[in-house]
């Protein structure tokens, strides 16, 4: 201790004082070996899926792998009629949010006054957290009845899925998009609102084509959640793994996808089988899908760029 | 059409639109809450299901739930705050950096399904632990990871700077600094983002399908190597696999979960907002 | 020997901006040593390399030497921490940590790992006295230190530096945000100060350089125009631009 009243002449201490810094060196390597064990996480789960995938696509023919049949029982594994079920649902989900979903994040962002906003973001909130079996649930047992009023031979439709998923994927749209509207400067708005425009104009000819980029990430982000949604379509979509005919009207007929197909056939599948093999494989691929789909979008919006800026620097 | 007209019709377009989102959701709500209500007692909520699950309660199946929900949070919590330490604190700006936070994105993005899959792989089979409530609980708890990183970094980026210098410069240590000012500032936000993540595992159904849910289990689980009932599954077990179920209990149990996971929505923004209120500065 | 004297140093930020070029300074014990001049000459920029705060700005660069008692700070071997207790650095903000009062002042001593109570008892009171802050807080030291008047955290900011007893204290404007009266008792108490410890000071403005200096160094755009007892540079300064700055021509 350096007394501070006589002159100091003893050099400064060297060598961190030992004992007290060892422990630190100690949580210092663990958060640093935690801090990249996500990546090992990923990969690892990448590695299981091609582990346990793999033998299906090299004992499957091509040919049938991607045929129009698929009947487990007579090893039978087209996975066309589910890459079409995912792909339909998936595709009439995302149309159905994304008008929805923008139209809503321009009034939130843009019309709504505050005290309207303070409730209705909550809400939008509230969906997100509602747990797809619910959802799935209510589809069930109460729009699905609905629909085959409105016409339909069943109520177990592509279309019944595809609405459920859209409300699923809307809080994902919606805030992104609500972001990519609050990152348009302000004085775009003030410049184009100066020269007359009214306030639709300006969001209409300024605000929105400025925000597009943001905006085509709340379509990746959504197709990404709507494509890996299980339990709801599970439920609600009929599980028919067939594709329907060119005559038949596709959007009310019953249709499994990939998701649906692994959790409903995986309990029932013995470890080492062809078909959980398959079952793996389809995994796999879902992995992949979203994997590219999110990479991209990650790309997109500049989160995968590193160390975040803290204002004044870091310690 | 003047252009005050276009101005008008298109607001009033998108109030309709933004009222066509937000609607259903209330009416889901409150649907659940006027046809599940009646079903919902203390028999209910305290007994096991009896008669092939048609009558008594659902006891398991929450207690199934809570318990994975804690199993949850004692995988991904300890993870969590420490690669978000690392990304905030000690993270360069630079390649390794840039993967962790592609692999945290595309960890996000998996379906939930898939997660299914690689537990019932790795824990159940692989590592041997069987259908069980650790198999669950580690699949679960990786899934969450991505919630709770990033909730918790932007809660210790937020701590001001200023902090850290004048810690600093009074002589502590970088970790010091860590653990005596910025986590216990921090603390608010990764507790939010921590009890959200653990909100949407408890309502998850697609992980735990194989990895730990029991089809009926009238008595509770003994050890984290026994499987459990769980809410989510139970569900959609009674829904659509169970015929002659009375549609009360369906709604009922329907009711709980969501009781239960928006509950836990609530609690994390009480905390929020009951902490950030304590704060000083 | 001065117990800090600088070397042929430069200073680089990360984005390549120049802060200090080739500073040579001497800074003799037990006085109250000013570094004055307008925004941006480095002077902050000096005083973090003097217990190398300047760690904290990422990928910076630096060349020369900072000698505290004759041992250079970037040394490989030294340790930082204990340097940062031995050159304490109070800042511009009044930055009270969260906590009690209490909690403050002894934040660094247990950082340092110390556990004596008693020595930490009599360190509060002595520094808070030192601050002259004892008075007004004796009573409530437990209580939180962000209920404390702007002029009160700035002294309990100083105390929570003394307390670490160290040997030069950097004072970085640290009357900035005080009324007059806060900041006459902050001056008062510098005069005591300096008996003990060696002073470095950014001031808040020429008059208080002059009124509190024994030596000043009027800096420049990273660089020192002039050194020089307080009584000469003040009232005969060599060099042009430094009296054109005193004289208020610019600034």
């Amino acid at each position: 201790m350096a007394v501070a009243n006589e002159p100091a002449s003893s050099p400064l201490a060297t060598a961190p004082a030992p004992g007290r810094r060892w422990g630190e060196v100690i949580i210092e390597s663990i958060i640093k070996i935690a801090g990249v064990s996500v990546i090992f996480i990923v990969g690892f789960i990448f590695l299981f899926l091609l582990w346990e995938g793999l033998p299906a696509i090299l004992d499957i023919p091509l040919r049938q792998l991607f045929g129009p049949q698929w009947y487990p029982i007579e090893e039978h594994f087209g996975l066309l009629p589910l890459l079409f079920g995912s792909l339909l649902v998936t595709v009439v989900a995302v149309l159905i949010a994304l008008p929805l979903g923008i139209t809503t994040a321009i009034y939130l962002g843009e019309i709504a006054p505050p005290w309207l906003r303070d409730i209705l973001k909550p809400i939008i909130e509230i969906l997100a957290g509602i747990p797809s079996i619910v959802l799935g649930f209510l589809g069930w047992i109460a729009l699905a009845p609905l629909i085959q009023t409105m016409g339909a031979p069943t109520g177990l439709t592509a279309f019944t899925g595809a609405l459920i998923l859209a409300y699923m994927a809307l809080p994902t749209i919606i805030s992104i998009a609500e972001d990519a509207l609050y990152a348009v400067p302000r004085e775009y708005r003030d410049g184009a609102l100066a020269i007359g425009a009214t306030q639709w104009q300006t969001i209409w000819r300024v605000v929105v084509p400025a925000a597009r980029s943001g905006m085509l990430i709340a379509v990746m982000l959504g197709i990404g959640r709507a494509i890996g949604e299980t339990m709801a379509v599970l439920m609600v979509t009929g599980n028919a793994a067939n594709i329907p005919a060119f005559s038949e009207n596709w959007l009310f007929s019953p249709v499994r996808t990939m998701t649906a197909t692994i959790a409903a056939e995986m309990g029932e599948v013995a470890q080492g089988s062809t078909h959980y093999h398959v079952l793996y494989a389809i995994g796999l691929l879902l992995f992949l899908i979203t994997l590219a789909i999110n990479s991209l979008a990650a790309r997109l919006i500049g989160v995968s760029g590193g160390r975040r800026s803290r204002p004044g620097g870091s310690l | 059409m003047t252009r005050q007209q276009t101005h008008r019709i298109a607001i009033t377009v998108m109030t309709i639109v933004s009222a066509i989102v937000v609607i259903p959701i209330i009416m889901v709500i409150g649907y659940v809450i006027w046809m599940g209500i009646s079903a919902v007692n203390w028999e209910f909520l305290t007994q096991a299901p009896r008669n092939g699950m048609t009558e008594g309660g659902i006891m398991p199946a929450i207690v199934g739930t809570v318990i994975l929900t804690l199993g949850t949070a004692i995988v991904s919590m300890p993870l969590s705050i420490a690669t978000a330490i690392y990304l905030a604190e000690y993270a360069g700006d630079n390649r390794v950096t840039r993967w962790v936070r592609l692999a945290m994105v595309n960890l996000a993005g998996i379906p939930s399904i898939v997660y299914g899959l690689f537990g019932l792989g790795a824990f159940v089979l692989f590592a041997g632990f069987g259908t069980s409530i650790i198999a669950g609980s580690l699949t679960l708890g990786i899934m969450t990871m991505p919630v709770v990183i990033s909730t918790s970094e932007e809660a210790i980026l937020a701590v001001p700077q200023q902090f850290r210098t004048v810690s600093l410069s009074l002589g502590a240590s970088k970790w010091q600094t860590i653990w005596h000012q910025i986590l216990p500032q921090a603390l608010p936000g990764i507790l939010t983002g921590m009890i959200l993540g653990l909100g949407r595992a408890a309502g998850e159904t697609a992980p735990i399908l194989f990895t730990v849910a029991a089809f009926y289990l009238p008595q509770l689980p003994q050890s984290i190597f026994d499987q459990t009932m769980a809410l989510p599954y139970h569900l959609y077990v009674i829904a659509t696999q169970v015929p002659g179920m009375p549609v009360s209990i369906q709604y009922g149990t329907a009711l709980v979960l969501l009781g239960f996971v928006l509950s836990l929505t609530l609690i994390a923004s009480l905390v929020r907002t009951f902490m950030r209120r304590q704060r000083e500065w | 020997m001065d117990i800090i004297a600088v070397k042929n140093l430069y200073f680089t930020y990360a984005d390549g901006g120049e802060a200090l070029r080739n500073i040579n300074l001497a800074i003799p014990r037990n006085q109250i040593f000013v570094l004055f001049g307008p925004s941006r000459a480095g002077k902050s920029t000096l005083m973090r390399l003097f217990n190398r705060l300047s760690d904290l700005s990422e990928n910076a660069t630096h060349q020369g030497n900072v000698l505290i008692d004759g041992n250079d700070v970037f040394e490989p071997g030294t340790d930082v921490y204990d340097l940062r207790r031995r050159i304490s650095m109070v800042f511009a903000v009044p930055t009270p940590l969260p906590g009690s009062i209490y909690d403050n002042l002894t934040y660094g001593l247990r950082m340092s790992g110390m556990r004596d109570r008693a020595e930490m008892n009599r360190r509060v009171e002595r520094s808070l006295q030192q601050a002259a802050l004892w008075d007004e807080v004796k009573d409530r030291l437990k209580t939180s230190a962000f209920a404390l008047s702007g002029g009160q955290k700035q002294r309990l900011c100083l105390a929570r530096s003394l307390a670490l007893e160290p040997d030069v204290i950097l004072l970085d404007n640290p009357t900035s945000g005080l009324d007059p009266l806060s900041t006459a008792t902050v001056e008062e108490s510098l005069y005591e100060l300096k008996r003990r410890y060696t002073i470095v000071m950014v001031p808040h403005s020429v008059q208080q350089a002059a009124r509190v200096a024994d030596q000043a160094a009027f800096m420049l755009d990273g660089e020192v125009i002039e050194v020089d007892s307080a009584d000469k540079l003040f009232i005969h300064p060599k060099s042009k631009r430094t009296e054109d700055y005193i004289t208020g021509r610019f600034g």
